[in-house]
């Protein structure tokens, strides 16, 4: 028996489709993913990560941005659940981190440090091709309910579509166009969370905060304020840099 | 001086022949632009490569114009059969000049946007998942090369991309950021400054910037940008 109450599930499904014909913004949209799956199975934090050209895993958003948290997906580069199943292009379980030092010598011991103490990986798939994963991690160790996973997966495939806009994949090229300009994006992202933590004097995982709630607060697209924070004209946005 | 540093413009040169060679495409060129429009200084492997990217920009219009617009690649595989209305005065000019095929990178990081790098082809067809990955590097190497002419302090450095902070991407970035804040430069500079403080004090780029972000460093203002004095 899955854990997810159906209407919630339904509720989910229909927000995120909402999000895709209004405005777009793709960091907005797989935080929300993220956001969203964390409070459907309770778990402790969702990241989620794509392939760069180098076919190497770049951290793209997360149910939470804290620093330590980015640290985590970051080491995926090189080991760690999301790179097992972005290679293999099957689910990852990790039931128990505390086991999996062996298997994760990086991974698991800031996993652990972090709070968390299972983790699954699923990978983001397109026409056969695998994009990158999205890991799931929760504050109790154990095994997840296989029609967990299956929901988990449905979220991650809305999420894959959702990333490449397109109603329909025309052609291969439109996918690497869409991966590149979403990797791009993200790296805006942090960019704009250092210079408002400098013009503010506050730290970048409060600089991504004021950003947020900003751009939720003037109806405006995160990746928007994002780029205008890190212009040369940051006069519409004064409330937000304090300058 | 033929075995002293080569200038950027003989770098880039460098960069397209061989992208030209390794693709294989008819020609390769870097074009650099700013958000004003497109800045002087645009090397072509060849002298038709430089006739089309002269032509896009004359008419304001094409894969390259489009892909520094959009922060993202636009690879055309078949430029007889796309969209006509897409570039009504480009496309049968390109196509009378013998290129079928056009893709166009954007040389950039987050919102630091320096040109693009432009591949024609004289065959229409797409580029291989290799010969994509292998233009998608050679547009990163044209990036760094163009980042290191944005700091005198830099100058005539091998080329160092980003992997010595592949661990730290985040940070690199967020360091960027508030480098271009404290320095008031802009952030291609930024980039160039962290990369040039790394070198001269021997330390790798990824812990340069986390000191930045975690601020144990505050960058010292370049001094040979203050003039003769």
């Amino acid at each position: 028996m899955p854990t997810v109450s159906p209407q919630r599930l339904a509720e989910v499904f229909v927000e995120v489709a909402d999000t895709l014909v209004d405005e777009f913004d793709v960091i907005e949209f797989l935080q929300l993913v993220s956001v969203r799956t964390v409070e459907l199975f309770d778990a402790g934090a969702v990241g989620l990560l794509l392939a760069d050209e180098h076919g190497e895993l770049q951290f793209m958003a997360a149910s939470d941005e804290a620093a330590k948290l980015l640290e985590i997906f970051e080491v995926q580069h090189r080991e760690g659940p999301c790179l097992d199943a972005f290679l293999s292009g099957e689910v990852v379980s990790g039931p128990e981190i505390e086991t999996e030092a062996d298997r994760w010598p990086l991974f698991a011991p800031r996993a652990i440090a972090a709070g968390f103490c299972s983790v699954y990986a699923v990978p983001m798939r397109l026409r056969g091709e695998v994009i990158g994963a999205v890991n799931v991690f929760g504050r109790r160790a154990g095994e997840w309910d296989v029609e967990d996973l299956r929901i988990v997966q449905a979220l991650v495939d809305v999420a894959t579509i959702g990333l490449l806009q397109e109603r329909v994949i025309r052609r291969g090229e439109v996918l690497t166009e869409q991966l590149q300009g979403a990797l791009n994006s993200r790296v805006v992202i942090e960019q704009a969370k250092g210079a408002l933590a400098q013009l503010r004097q506050i730290s970048v995982d409060e600089a991504f905060e004021l950003m947020r709630s900003f751009a939720r607060r003037n109806g405006r697209a995160l990746s928007a304020v994002a780029q205008t924070v890190v212009s040369d004209d940051r006069s519409g946005i004064a409330d937000l840099t304090g300058e | 001086m033929a075995s002293g540093p080569l200038d950027r413009a003989d770098r880039l040169r460098q960069l397209c022949r061989a992208s030209t060679r390794t693709l294989p495409a008819l020609g390769s060129a870097v074009t650099l632009m700013t958000a004003q429009g497109v800045q002087p200084g645009a090397v072509s492997s060849d002298a038709l490569t430089q006739a089309l990217e002269e032509q896009q920009f004359s008419f304001g219009e094409g894969p390259c114009v489009d892909a520094f617009a959009q922060c993202r690649p636009v690879l055309v595989p078949d430029l007889g059969s796309d969209r006509p209305e897409r570039w009504l005065a480009y496309a049968p000019a390109a196509l009378e000049k013998g290129v079928r095929a056009v893709f166009a990178f954007p040389l950039q990081i987050g919102a630091a946007r320096l040109g693009v790098l432009d591949v024609y082809r004289d065959s229409p067809g797409v580029l291989s998942a290799a010969a994509l990955r292998q233009a998608l590097s050679f547009a990163e190497i044209a990036l760094w090369i163009l980042l290191d002419g944005q700091s005198d302090a830099s100058i005539g450095r091998p080329v160092e991309g980003l992997e010595s902070a592949v661990e730290s991407r985040s940070e690199l970035f967020q360091a960027q950021g508030m480098v271009m804040i404290q320095l008031g430069v802009s952030l291609a500079e930024a980039m160039a400054r962290l990369r040039a403080h790394a070198f001269i004090e021997d330390r790798r780029l990824g812990e340069v910037a986390r000191d930045v972000v975690a601020r144990r460093l505050i960058l010292e203002p370049d001094r040979s940008s203050g003039g003769s004095g």
